[in-house]
């Protein structure tokens, strides 16, 4: 019973997919003008060859999905990376933005998740900062730290360590009474009661937002690499948005997608691998 | 005549007395040679210094074509290149000083008024003199400042009004900035969606949303300018908005502006995507005006003198080039490239020869649509400063002189020009014409009095 009923809904999932594809070929399907030689002013607008711009049809790009993942790491100078590297310097970014985002906000998240007071006293200024969109914090970026790859990275940090900063602290201030009790009682030091007792017990909480902030950092740094330019998906957006080639643009959006989920779905094991039944 | 044999070919003989072996010596050869091919001056150089190098490294002359045979012309160049610095070389032996610093930092907008400066790297210009630089696409003007402004970039790409805002530290911090040369005059065009095509007196402009590149640019001046004397305050009855070139037609297209001052090749790239028509050349307003230029900070230069020099050799070099009508083809074809302007070949093509469709129906033919002299005259740097100063960028007295012959450095261009063979002008100041208003670089505050609508 339980077989059957995901096959048929793998076939429905295909048909459905088909359907869909259908759709598309027929709404983007233009049929080719033949006959009559074409006038200078039509040459010249392009009507001879093939534009770039315009919605591609599912067979334009698959064709282009073909061709870029097929050399996915040439290198033709500075401005025109294959896909594979233009993500590697994304996913580069991210990564390091994101780790010292964990830096900062995990241990800090330890210390006002464990005292109130301090917990009450940086609240106003985590409440004013959280809502900030990263990207308006970018001018001040690039004015003040005097360089742009290095602004990047901080507009990704300042995304991704409040989730976790929040996160961390709401896990720690909410470990079960009882637990800190019973270490108390069997008189745990300090240092051996945040690794032993509250990590384990706030890890689930910690590790959601880090998948959280993880999700952001890879919005975001698509914007940011619009921005700022040189490499990275967002710069391969922004660049065939240039030549308004929707195509690659369609293309640059499924890697996109497809890299964010990967992401995703590690951060899930993560989160699995630490959870506990109580 | 010097010894032209190619030192890379394993069939030539460096010992004989000529290259193909039937003349009695090697100028008899050169000299039969040079009536069926023109080699100038500097290969000639560049293979002297070469054959005198592997001639060092292989004294014995078949060892040296049995190495070659074996591994290959373009390998055996690539091992040497490796190993010696023949770039350098080459660069010392025509009397130029080794650059300071080799590896350079060039920021670009893909704009066809970029062409000099894009052009001089697949030509390997910058290699011949020395030089490693990467020419990199920028997103837009403000991210070119600040990446100058940062040392990010050695030397950029600028529109001509930039390096004089920055010089003065108006609408970014201060630092000293300079002209080098002019990129290209002309080239630019007011675009206006397609649905105003029976809009085309500026007088039925009232509410339209107009884009320029940056505010420190030709296009706003030029744009500012043409408005005011149809009696439109640019200020008052349009809207003018700063959007990065590239975005222009994608944002005439979605219909968030009617119309734009911008750069080629985004007007002739709307024509030929259907969005909008060309109203009108800037040429019209201004025949030779400038609109982009190159330059670099006035510490990088001072700091790096030679590097400079090379820099400002390679592209005057690409700028004689880009002049010449008969290139224009060639050209559009190898700047059209991802690496480089990522656009279609029609559209530049049409941009470059001036034989381009209009949007209205028409093709129209105008070979001075964009062209690429580099002499950066003062009396184009002071008639920016006067629209400066008219439209309220400049509070107070302006000591025009000064800044003008700070900026630009044109008698550098003139000494680089002559030594390089080309002609370029004597006088430092010529008269300026915009829309039939003659404009007198001695009397500029007179000028900004003279006009109707202005803030200062």
């Amino acid at each position: 019973m339980d077989k059957s009923m995901s096959l048929r809904a793998g076939v429905l999932s295909v048909v459905i997919f088909l359907f869909l594809l259908g759709l598309w070929q027929a709404a983007t399907h233009t049929p080719e003008k033949t006959g009559g030689a074409l006038t200078e002013y039509e040459q010249l607008m392009g009507k001879s060859t093939k534009k770039t711009a315009g919605m591609p049809t599912p067979a334009q790009m698959g064709e282009t999905v073909k061709k870029h993942l097929s050399d996915p790491f040439y290198d033709k100078g500075p401005n025109d990376k294959g896909i594979g590297i233009q993500l590697a310097y994304s996913l580069a970014r991210v990564g390091s933005g994101f780790l010292l985002a964990a830096l900062v906000a995990i241990p800090l998240g330890f210390l006002i998740g464990m005292s109130p007071l301090l917990y009450r006293a940086l609240d106003p200024f985590i409440q004013v900062l959280k809502p900030i969109s990263p990207l308006a914090w970018m001018p001040l970026a690039l004015y003040t730290i005097k360089d742009s790859a290095t602004s990047s990275i901080f507009v990704i940090f300042i995304c991704s360590v409040w989730p976790m900063l929040i996160n961390t602290a709401y896990g720690v201030a909410s470990v079960r009474r009882d637990w800190l009790n019973v270490a108390r009682t069997l008189e745990v030091g300090v240092l051996r009661k945040a690794f032993r007792v509250i990590l384990p017990a706030a890890a689930p909480t910690i590790m959601t937002g880090m998948r959280i902030s993880m999700g952001i950092a890879w919005l975001v740094i698509v914007a940011a690499e619009m921005l700022v330019g040189g490499t990275g998906i967002g710069y391969f957006v922004w660049n065939e948005w240039n030549n308004l080639s929707l195509t690659n643009v369609i293309f640059a959006i499924l890697m996109i997608g497809v890299v964010g989920m990967a992401l995703d779905l590690m951060f899930g094991a993560l989160q699995k691998l630490v959870t506990y039944v109580e | 005549m010097s010894d032209i044999r190619n030192p890379y070919d394993p069939a030539s003989d460096l010992d004989a007395p000529c290259s193909c072996g039937q003349h009695a010596s090697q100028s008899a050869h050169n000299s039969d040679e040079v009536s069926r091919t023109s080699i100038d001056a500097e290969t000639l150089g560049q293979s002297v210094v070469e054959s005198a190098m592997v001639r060092a490294l292989f004294p014995n002359d078949r060892a040296r074509r049995r190495f070659l045979g074996a591994v290959g012309a373009n390998t055996a160049m690539a091992a040497i290149a490796s190993v010696l610095p023949i770039g350098a070389m080459q660069a010392l032996a025509q009397d130029k000083r080794a650059p300071e610093k080799k590896n350079l930092k060039i920021g670009f907008i893909p704009i066809t008024c970029a062409t000099p400066l894009i052009l001089a790297h697949p030509l390997r210009y910058y290699a011949a003199e020395g030089l490693e630089v990467d020419v990199i696409k920028t997103a837009g003007w403000a991210l070119i400042r600040d990446k100058v402004l940062n040392k990010e970039y050695d030397a950029s790409h600028f529109l001509a009004p930039m390096p004089i805002a920055i010089s003065m530290g108006i609408g970014s911090s201060q630092q000293a900035m300079n002209v080098a040369t002019i990129q290209n005059i002309n080239g630019q065009a007011i675009t206006l969606a397609n649905k105003h095509k029976n809009a085309r007196d500026p007088k039925m402009w009232k509410g339209f949303k107009f884009a320029v590149p940056f505010e420190f640019s030709m296009h706003n001046f030029l744009l500012r300018y043409y408005v005011a004397e149809h009696g439109i305050d640019p200020d008052k009855d349009i809207q003018i908005r700063v959007v990065p070139p590239p975005e222009m037609v994608a944002n005439l297209r979605a219909g968030n502006i009617d119309g734009y001052l911008g750069p080629d090749p985004f007007n002739q790239r709307a024509v030929y995507e259907e969005v909008g028509f060309i109203h009108l050349l800037t040429k019209e307003l201004w025949d030779g005006h400038p609109c982009c230029s190159f330059g670099a900070s006035t510490q990088f230069i001072k700091e790096n003198p030679n590097s400079f020099a090379a820099l400002f050799r390679a592209v005057l070099k690409a700028a004689a080039l880009s002049r010449d009508p008969a290139n224009r083809k060639t050209i559009a074809e190898s700047i059209a490239p991802a690496n480089y302007l990522n656009q279609p070949v029609p559209v530049l093509e049409q941009v470059l020869t001036g034989r381009y469709a209009d949007g209205l129906g028409n093709v129209k033919n105008d070979p001075a649509r964009i062209d690429f002299d580099p002499f950066p005259w003062y009396s184009m740097a002071t008639w920016i400063l006067s629209q400066m100063k008219r439209w309220g960028y400049i509070k107070g007295d302006v000591r025009w002189k000064d800044l003008t012959e700070q900026v630009y450095l044109l008698t550098d261009a003139r000494k680089h020009m002559v030594a390089m063979g080309y002609k370029p002008p004597s006088e430092n100041y010529r008269r300026i014409t915009v829309m039939g208003k003659v404009f007198d670089h001695t009397a500029p505050d007179a000028y900004v009095a003279s006009f109707a609508i202005k803030r200062a």
